[in-house]
């Protein structure tokens, strides 16, 4: 589904590569993790894949589908299937966040050739996303993410992706600033999430999140590439070892 | 008070000014008209060497003849059609009797200056120019002074009780080189509760001066949208004085036009008195020139009174945007809450913004703060709203609400928050890229 090949990376304000050959496949129905040390290059993946600006691909190519993905404009990428979880969820005064939600959910349905969700069905929908992720009605009406926890922030990530139903999830350090409680109640959103027609890609730094979200392969990367791919083991390797001792030996 | 002019140098302009104009003959008003005229005399009309008309030039709003503006057709009814009012039209600044409502409102009444300036109308007697006069020190507005010697049509409100629906003014235009100079005197009495709404160009060129006295426990609501006119011009005065425990509060909402100036000048007397004033302007170089300036004068006389500025623009193209915001504590106003902040979102990098904020305090026990800030749109904003499928163009009005989200809150009834709301979104549907 998700096709990565040979993707070279840099800034581009700076002569510096940050991703130096990555190749990666994510199948339907499977979760991938990339675990890896800070400056690996894990987060610069989800943004150059999600379309953010500042970067220049210098070679290879990434496709959802089959489609050119590094040719979209961001929005079109969403529309085709692909969603971040920021790592930072970036707050928004005074847009609520149900209109934020809505206008996200139309626009790509409308990308898709569909019509607009009614205002009724739109509030069924998000009501029961919204349960099951623990976020009240107080929430929904906030302005987006602004005055929200973090483990808030990572909750209404998790139920924008549940409302916009992508093929293809991306996850950037989701556990970042989670207690347990709080990444139990994202984790369980996302394993929620999972069928046979979606894939996920999980970027983490610590193992902790993937007792919660058992992924089937876990890859490792290091200085701009993926150096070692395994099974659910190969998390506990790193938890029990560190990167040092994995990345010395893949030198 | 002296009949000469400060400055020799701008007597011709200033007299070649009052020569051209068209003075009515007056009758309670008579003597404030002439009052106003030496006012205007000695102070001499606004020029860029003056310390409030540096970032704007005020050629056009001073000079005996407006230029021309071809009148220009939104093609959509105006902002608040949908709301419950008494509606009152203005054509190029003078009162259109026949698409006008009654003037019969409960809890106000409602007079034409043109007309009750031959009956005796004793509250306006003491309100017509005294504000103006008031708010003439420390700054002189001499553009004030020019609107209380020649304003030829307006209003006269006096609010007794809570008035049954909003007071709409309609100012429509027509001929493409109409001066309009209009003047409105409100009095809000003790308790009572005013909401007036202005919407519509005016004329060509537009000089409005509104007096608005609140008694205690009063309550004056304003909302107003100026647009969206290319080549208008417009100078416009709110002067308010607010006693104990009264509440004022205006928002406007500027959208095009060649030249605005937006002068606020109100006085917290009584102890306990809130003022709010906020702005939202927007203006794109690229459809014709915009300039607009926000010039606002605060004076805390009282203790315990808070006051708000909250100013907006949203610039592209060239446009150029102009904030003049002072908060005076005079000795005694102990407790004053004074809080004012003016942004501008810059949509593209040629366009210019200017503020000026100052703070005065002669008390010891009182909190103030203002802010300015100039700022693109927020890149990663931007990216994560488009990360979520929204189109650029719609993530950026989104942003650009959410930048004008805090000016637009300080309208309390939700209803016309959502007009203003459909108006921005409106321009900026017009105004991509």
């Amino acid at each position: 589904m998700l096709t990565i090949r040979n993707l070279h990376v840099k800034l581009e304000d700076e002569d510096k590569a940050i991703l130096k050959g990555v190749d990666l496949t994510v199948e339907a129905g499977r979760v991938h993790a990339i675990m890896g040390p800070n400056g690996s290059g894990k987060s610069t993946l989800s943004y150059v894949l999600a379309g953010r600006g500042g970067y220049v691909v210098t070679e290879g190519t990434a496709t959802l589908d089959g489609r050119d993905l590094l040719a979209m404009e961001p929005e079109e990428r969403a529309a085709a299937g692909l969603f971040l979880a920021f790592q930072y969820p970036v707050e928004i005064p005074g847009v609520g966040n149900m209109t934020f939600l809505r206008t996200a959910l139309n626009a790509q349905r409308k990308a898709r050739g569909e019509g607009e969700i009614s205002a009724g069905d739109f509030l069924k929908l998000v009501r029961e996303k919204a349960k099951t992720l623990k976020i009240d009605a107080e929430m929904l009406k906030r302005p987006v993410n602004v005055g929200f926890s973090g483990g808030e922030k990572k909750r209404n990530e998790i139920l924008q992706m549940a409302v916009l139903e992508p093929r293809m999830c991306i996850l950037d350090e989701t556990d970042s600033g989670l207690d347990v409680d709080a990444m139990r109640l994202v984790a369980d959103g996302v394993n929620g999430l999972r069928d046979a027609g979606r894939g996920f890609l999980v970027i983490t730094h610590y193992q902790r999140l993937l007792d919660h979200i058992r992924p089937d392969v876990v890859h490792i990367m290091a200085d701009g590439r993926i150096v070692r791919t395994g099974g659910p083991d190969l998390a506990l390797e790193v938890e029990k070892n560190g990167y040092a001792e994995i990345l010395a030996g893949v030198a | 008070m002296a009949l000469l002019a400060k400055d020799p140098r701008r007597l011709p302009d200033t007299e070649a000014r009052i020569a051209a104009l068209e003075l009515p003959p007056g009758g309670w008003t008579r003597g404030a008209r002439a009052e106003a005229l030496a006012r205007l005399r000695a102070a001499g009309l606004p020029s860029r060497r003056d310390e409030y008309w540096r970032y704007t030039d005020p050629a056009a709003l001073a000079a005996p003849v407006p230029a021309e503006a071809p009148p220009f057709d939104a093609g959509e009814a105006h902002v608040f059609a949908a709301t419950e009012r008494l509606e009152i039209v203005f054509v190029d600044g003078v009162f259109d009797v026949a698409r006008s409502g009654d003037l019969r409102l409960a809890g106000v009444e409602i007079a034409r200056l043109a007309e009750a300036d031959r009956a005796d109308i004793h509250w306006a007697q003491g309100l017509y120019g005294v504000l103006e006069a008031h708010g003439q020190s420390p700054v002189p507005r001499p553009l004030a002074a020019l609107n209380t010697a020649a304003a030829a049509d307006g209003l006269l409100i006096r609010v007794t009780g809570r008035a049954a629906r909003p007071v709409c003014l309609v100012y429509e235009r027509r001929a493409p080189a109409a001066d309009a100079v209009l003047h409105h005197c409100v009095k809000v009495e003790a308790g009572a509760e005013l909401t007036l709404l202005e919407t519509g160009p005016a004329a060509a060129r537009l000089n409005l001066v509104t007096e608005v006295e609140v008694a205690a426990g009063g309550r004056f609501h304003h909302v107003r949208v100026q647009g969206r006119d290319h080549a208008r011009r417009a100078a416009t005065h709110i002067f308010a004085r607010l006693a104990d425990g009264a509440l004022f509060k205006s928002f406007t909402l500027t959208m095009n036009g060649a030249l605005t100036r937006n002068e606020a000048v109100l006085e917290l007397a009584g102890d306990r008195a809130v003022a709010h004033v906020a702005g939202a302007a927007l203006g794109d170089g690229a459809t014709g020139a915009f300039h607009h300036d926000d010039t606002v004068f605060v004076t805390h006389d009282a203790e315990g009174c808070e006051s708000r500025q909250v100013f907006k623009k949203v610039l592209k193209h060239g446009a150029v945007g102009v904030f003049q915001g002072k908060i005076l504590v005079r000795p005694g106003a102990q407790k004053t809450d004074g809080y004012q902040i003016s942004q501008s979102l810059l949509l593209d990098d040629d366009s210019q913004f200017l503020a000026k904020p100052e703070l005065e305090i002669y008390a010891d026990d009182v909190k103030c703060s203002h802010g300015s800030t100039t700022g693109a749109i927020d890149e990663t904003a931007l990216f994560y709203l488009r990360a979520r499928g929204i189109p650029r163009e719609t993530a950026v009005t989104l942003l650009v609400l959410s930048f004008l989200a805090d000016a637009i809150a300080e309208i309390e009834d939700e209803a016309l928050r959502a007009a203003i709301t459909g108006r921005l979104e409106g321009w900026m549907a017009r105004h991509r890229s």
